[in-house]
């Protein structure tokens, strides 16, 4: 019995394959109506010369990622040096998602952690809870937040009304605000899927670790991360990406000094400054991005899938 | 027995869960290279007293003992013995080979000698040719042995298997049972095995405690087990058996006087405590004879039978439509009554044996 056939390698039935294609077809055309078209619109005007007071002149253009990435002095007529301007805003874009990705992970996995082990009954209530914020529009939650911290605001008076400090903290418009309205738009996107990795975990893996002299630490790093590590992934992508494009977070809770990607992009498509080839090359490189990003974790997970 | 040669002592463990209680006050004492099985029906404390002894349950009260140190409170990790488990619980994310090393490194082996154990190991089970497979690409009986092998790597003072064979096919189980005896003696440590199959446990088992309802019912070899059985329970549970209403007339030196239904007398083996009054006799299918009507110590009306191979059984029934099953060799010379004929049921000598409740 040495050579059992292995299982699991494509045992999957064949009654599907022939109509393989037409199965397809809805998932294609959503696909296609609703991904590949915007992109399309949008990568198309990013390559057109803008217009004035909005909208696009349908003439080939790469002014808008010259402007991205060259300064060409005030005129245009000076030799093109590089222009930090927008990388600078990118690069703090892609910090502040990734700290406000970091602290939903540090919150999020303990408590889907939570939720996965309590009973079967009362998990649906305990992730009903973690959904309620959702149910209250995000300008409205954002908002509510930035009355929340600001200086005159019920957290500064309450802290000074205990004595714990003695001036307010000057929370708004700092770099923390955003992070902390990032982490707050965003953590349930952290829980949800961790939270259905954690419940398929079998804790009989856990019990075999500490029954072969693994201490909870080392089970944790050894055992528990590994065998949820999809899940987890799957949260930060979902934190990480929409936190990168935020612009109702960074506008509200940031103000200028903490200006992000999606507000440089927002403010491309509205109102008199509008640069809308701008905007669009601007959401290109930042899909860009996001694409790389995604592809080294497709490709990490083909080689964890064959070796 | 001197406490030198007792690998696992278990001393009046209690365990409840709330208002649940799932061991009564259990004590063992399990030998060193010893088979020993926890066998009973599921729900009978039989996996707690298992996970126990693991460390995966705090005891509510009583004490265990491994070679002499009281390992009661201790946590899994830090008890000198490992568990096959009942789905393996093999960690998906690492070759046989991690696994296996797992429980190695984390005991403080150094890496050149744990890779030679786990070489060792993996011929033991003869998996050699699989150590770099993952568990999810293994059929069953592979990753069975994988769990053994990541048990057994560690040198454990003693080995638990926790129902190992439930997830095999009949044949299979078969095959690995007769692999998982000859391991023990190879290894010579005791093996604790918990299973509710009754064949597994008397095919395999240097000695069995029969488990009910959180208490010890018996211990003793599969022999004593299955032919002494000192209660109703463990008769009915091991194997199959008839057990007949009958009155006690008195019982000296463990033997019972008594009257079977019909009215004849009889003389068999009693079990420790039966007190005169009304009695049960338990009689295995096996061990009643066929002869003419009236010769015997019944007389019976057959029911009917049932093929079953090597075997042929036969249900009959006593004069007070009191039902009896009759099992008889399939062989030439058998020559098996028609339905509805009228038999005498002779029950050989010391073949009965008389029991408490």
């Amino acid at each position: 019995m040495a050579g059992g056939a292995p299982m699991g390698a494509g045992t999957g039935s064949d009654i599907y394959r022939g109509n393989g294609l037409k199965l397809m077809l809805p998932a294609w055309i959503m696909i296609g109506i609703f991904l590949l078209v915007p992109v399309i619109i949008v990568g198309v005007y990013s390559f057109l010369t803008k217009e004035f007071r909005g909208g696009v002149i349908w003439e080939f253009s790469l002014d808008a990622y010259d402007q991205f990435f060259f300064d060409r002095g005030l005129f245009g007529d000076e030799p093109p040096t590089l222009e930090w301007t927008y990388i600078g805003i990118f690069w703090r874009s892609i910090w502040q998602a990734g700290l406000a990705t970091i602290a939903c992970l540090l919150i999020g996995f303990p408590t889907a952690w939570f939720i996965a082990t309590r009973e079967a009954s009362s998990r649906s209530i305990w992730l009903f809870l973690v959904t309620i914020p959702y149910w209250v529009n995000l300008l409205i939650r954002t908002v509510s937040m930035k009355f929340l911290i600001r200086d005159t605001g019920p957290l500064n008076e309450f802290l000074l009304s205990i004595g714990l400090i003695n001036e307010p903290l000057g929370l708004i418009n700092t770099n923390f605000a955003v992070q902390l309205g990032l982490f707050y738009s965003y953590l349930p996107f952290m829980v949800l899927p961790i939270y259905a990795a954690v419940e398929r975990y079998d804790f009989a893996l856990s019990e075999a670790a500490a029954d072969l002299y693994a201490g909870a630490w080392t089970t944790l790093r050894l055992v528990i991360l590994p065998v949820v590590k999809p899940g987890i992934i799957a949260g930060c992508i979902l934190v990480f990406v929409p936190s990168l494009g935020a612009f109702l977070a960074p506008d509200l809770l940031g103000g200028a000094k903490t200006f992000m990607i999606g507000s440089l992009i927002e403010e491309q498509f509205k109102g008199s400054a509008g640069n809308w080839p701008f905007g669009a090359a601007a959401s290109m490189i930042l899909l860009s991005i996001v694409l790389v990003v995604l592809m080294v974790y497709a490709r990490n997970q083909n080689k964890e899938g064959t070796s | 027995m001197t406490s030198k040669n007792i690998a696992v002592q278990i001393d009046n463990v209690v365990k409840r869960y709330g208002s649940v209680t799932a061991l009564h006050g259990v004590s063992l004492d399990i030998l060193e290279n010893e088979f020993f099985t926890l066998l009973g029906p599921s729900g009978c404390g039989k996996t707690t007293l298992l996970r126990s002894i693991a460390g995966f349950e705090d005891v509510t009260a009583g004490t265990i003992q491994l070679k002499g140190k009281d390992i009661t409170g201790q946590p899994p990790h830090q008890r000198p013995v490992n568990t096959v488990f009942q789905q393996y619980a093999l960690f998906p994310h690492m070759t046989v080979t991690d696994n296996v090393m797992f429980g190695l490194l984390r005991s403080g082996w150094n890496k050149p000698e744990a890779v030679r154990r786990v070489h060792e190991v993996l011929e033991l089970v003869q998996l050699s040719d699989f150590a770099e497979r993952k568990p999810g690409q293994m059929s069953g009986g592979q990753q069975q042995r994988v769990a053994l092998a990541r048990a057994l790597a560690p040198r454990p003072e003693v080995l638990l298997l926790d129902e190992p064979l439930s997830a095999l096919d009949l044949k299979l189980r078969q095959a690995v049972r007769v692999e998982l005896k000859a391991l023990q003696r190879e290894t010579g440590i005791a093996f604790i095995f918990v299973t509710h199959d009754q064949e597994e446990a008397l095919t395999m088992s240097d000695r069995i405690a029969v488990m009910s309802s959180g208490r010890v019912q018996q211990i003793g070899t599969p022999r004593e087990i299955y032919e002494s059985p000192v209660n109703r329970f463990v008769a009915d549970f091991i194997g199959e058996t008839n057990l007949l209403d009958v009155d006690v007339q008195s019982v000296t030196d463990g033997m019972a006087q008594i009257v079977l239904p019909g009215g004849s007398a009889f003389s068999c083996p009693a079990a420790a405590v039966v007190d005169p009054g009304k009695g049960h006799l338990s009689v295995r299918p096996e061990r009643i004879t066929l002869c003419e009507a009236g010769a015997g110590n019944f007389n019976a009306t057959v029911l009917g039978q049932v093929y079953l191979g090597t075997d042929i059984h036969l249900q009959v029934s006593l004069a007070d439509e009191e039902k009896i099953d009759v099992r008889l060799q399939n062989s030439e010379a058998t020559v098996v009554p028609e339905t509805g004929s009228h038999i005498g049921l002779q029950l050989e000598a010391g073949a009965a044996r008389l029991l408490a409740d």
